[in-house]
């Protein structure tokens, strides 16, 4: 059988969607037609705990691991965001997903009966919105009707790979944030009648050189203000046409430096600026020290609070901005700085 | 402009911006739990002593039951929780070395007994160990050239 296709030129072909040098407006906003978020203990204590889901008992959820809990959670959050869309795995074009194990073993070994094609990913905590950024992209497009996003963080999986064995005692210093156990899941699908992704703004990776792998805060805050400014200027939007402006997991010292960044540019987003790293715990309380991270902070602040705000008519636009720290424990040993970046997404109740 | 500075302007200012260590609290709290570990080891040595020990057994037997005390209370989930509160209080003394190997040994168990708790149960003692050692090889010739 003979190949067909559009007889166009290559010259011919525009990405007319594009806006700005980093930002596209999609034609089809697809809609997220169902979220689900787990968490763990700690963060069902917070004050966030009536938005999640499923609040886990222990870390270990009747596991021997915990990298195998952390499947777990993912395996459960697959199950549930399909159900309460009421899909079946056979509905599901492509699950996008990630975490922050070396080789992404949480999602992998989580999905490795879901039968769906799978694209996996690694932003660090930027990876809600990268996973969402490309499913609404692959929908946009024509090439799925329905995707599936999810992304997980287990405190103490991450705290293992990255830092001390969680007995040692030792002090952590105030700049140092608290990894959040927590999974969320989105499906996003071309038919339904929103929250729709209207744009997404991928992020550049910046460093400005903070080799301190204890503040990830102050390393991730000029790559979500240079995402943030480069969505404006792309958009033509101003901090108004927002209700929320909501970054990742940049904690107290970060979202203060990103703000300060912000308006500098001439975009005075201060009353409209809030971090899911504060938001997720009671940062004095729960002596978290300088805030949450970890990929399931942004994940679940998302998929629960976030997205039920949205569907009450609460909010009505929201940019969330992801923000990823590019480290290894190879490479802060090495001497490295942090590689940071953040990925943007417009979400809207309407489309007007 | 905050874009505008260099690297190392950047990391001044985020080293401003950042809270800082309470220092004055940390080395009391160090002070007072360093200490009072320091003393139940004094008076495990004293109990040993006035029973008739002599001192170097009766010092080599207090460091054991300070390291099985350390051990102890990794195993139970407590020795970091003192940690968080004392620092270096709990760190420097012998129980913090049992600590520093003890904790790693429980975390990687589930990476078996070869490969986790055989070849991880160093991860954070063996600088120590490394350089101490070092150190005391190194001490011990210039005593013995200087004798």
């Amino acid at each position: 059988m003979k190949y067909e296709y559009k007889a166009i030129g290559r010259g011919d072909m525009m990405a007319d969607k594009r806006v700005g040098k980093q930002t596209v407006k999609l034609g089809n906003p697809p809609s997220v037609i169902s979220t689900v978020s787990i968490v763990g203990p700690k963060e069902g204590d917070g004050p966030l705990r009536q938005t999640f889901d499923l609040v886990i008992d222990d870390e270990m959820w009747g596991e021997k691991t915990w990298e195998k809990a952390e499947s777990k959670i993912v395996r459960e959050a697959w199950s549930r965001v399909l159900e309460k869309a009421s899909k079946t795995p056979d509905d599901i074009n492509y699950v996008i997903a990630g975490d922050l194990l070396n080789q992404c073993i949480a999602t992998t070994f989580g999905l490795r009966g879901s039968s769906v094609p799978y694209l996996g990913i690694y932003g660090a905590c930027s990876t809600v919105c990268e996973s969402l950024g490309i499913g609404s992209l692959l929908i946009d497009g024509g090439f799925a009707d329905n995707v599936v996003c999810i992304t997980s963080s287990h405190f103490c999986s991450a705290e293992k790979q990255f830092r001390f064995p969680l007995e040692l005692g030792t002090q952590r210093p105030p700049t140092a944030q608290w990894t959040v156990l927590g999974c969320g899941g989105a499906l996003i699908s071309n038919q339904g009648q929103g929250p729709y992704i209207t744009h997404v703004t991928a992020g550049k990776i910046v460093d400005m050189g903070v080799n301190d792998a204890n503040n990830m805060g102050g390393a991730m805050a000029p790559a979500a203000a240079d995402t943030i400014v480069n969505h404006f200027k792309d958009t033509g939007f101003t901090p108004d046409y927002y209700d929320l402006i909501l970054t990742g997991d940049l904690g107290i010292v970060g979202k203060s430096i990103c703000e300060e960044i912000v308006n500098e540019s001439g975009f005075h987003v201060s009353e409209k600026l809030n971090d899911c790293g504060l938001m997720i715990f009671d940062r004095i309380r729960q002596d978290v020290h300088a805030g949450a991270s970890g990929c399931g902070c942004s994940a679940t602040v998302f998929a629960g609070y976030i997205y039920q705000e949205i569907m009450k008519g609460n909010l009505k636009k929201v940019f969330l901005v992801a923000t990823g720290a590019l480290l290894s424990p190879t490479s802060i040993q090495q001497g490295e700085s942090i590689p940071s970046i953040a990925h943007g997404i417009t979400l809207s109740s309407t489309l007007q | 402009m905050i874009k505008e500075l260099t690297h190392k302007e950047y990391r001044e200012y985020v080293e401003k911006k950042s809270p800082k260590s309470r220092v004055l609290r940390n080395t009391i709290r160090a002070f007072i739990v360093g200490g009072l570990i320091s003393v139940i080891g004094q008076f495990i040595n004293n109990f040993f002593t006035s029973r008739g020990m002599d001192i170097d057994t009766a010092g080599s037997l207090a460091s054991i039951i300070m390291v099985f005390l350390g051990a102890l209370f990794t195993g139970l989930n407590i020795y970091d929780d003192l940690g968080k509160f004392a620092g270096a209080g709990s760190i420097v003394p012998i129980t913090g070395f049992a600590n520093s190997i003890v904790s790693p040994a429980m975390e990687f168990k589930s990476e078996g007994y070869v490969m986790g708790v055989g070849a991880r149960m160093f991860v954070v003692a063996g600088p120590v160990l490394v350089y101490g050692i070092s150190a005391s090889i190194i001490a011990g010739i210039i005593y013995y050239l200087l004798k």
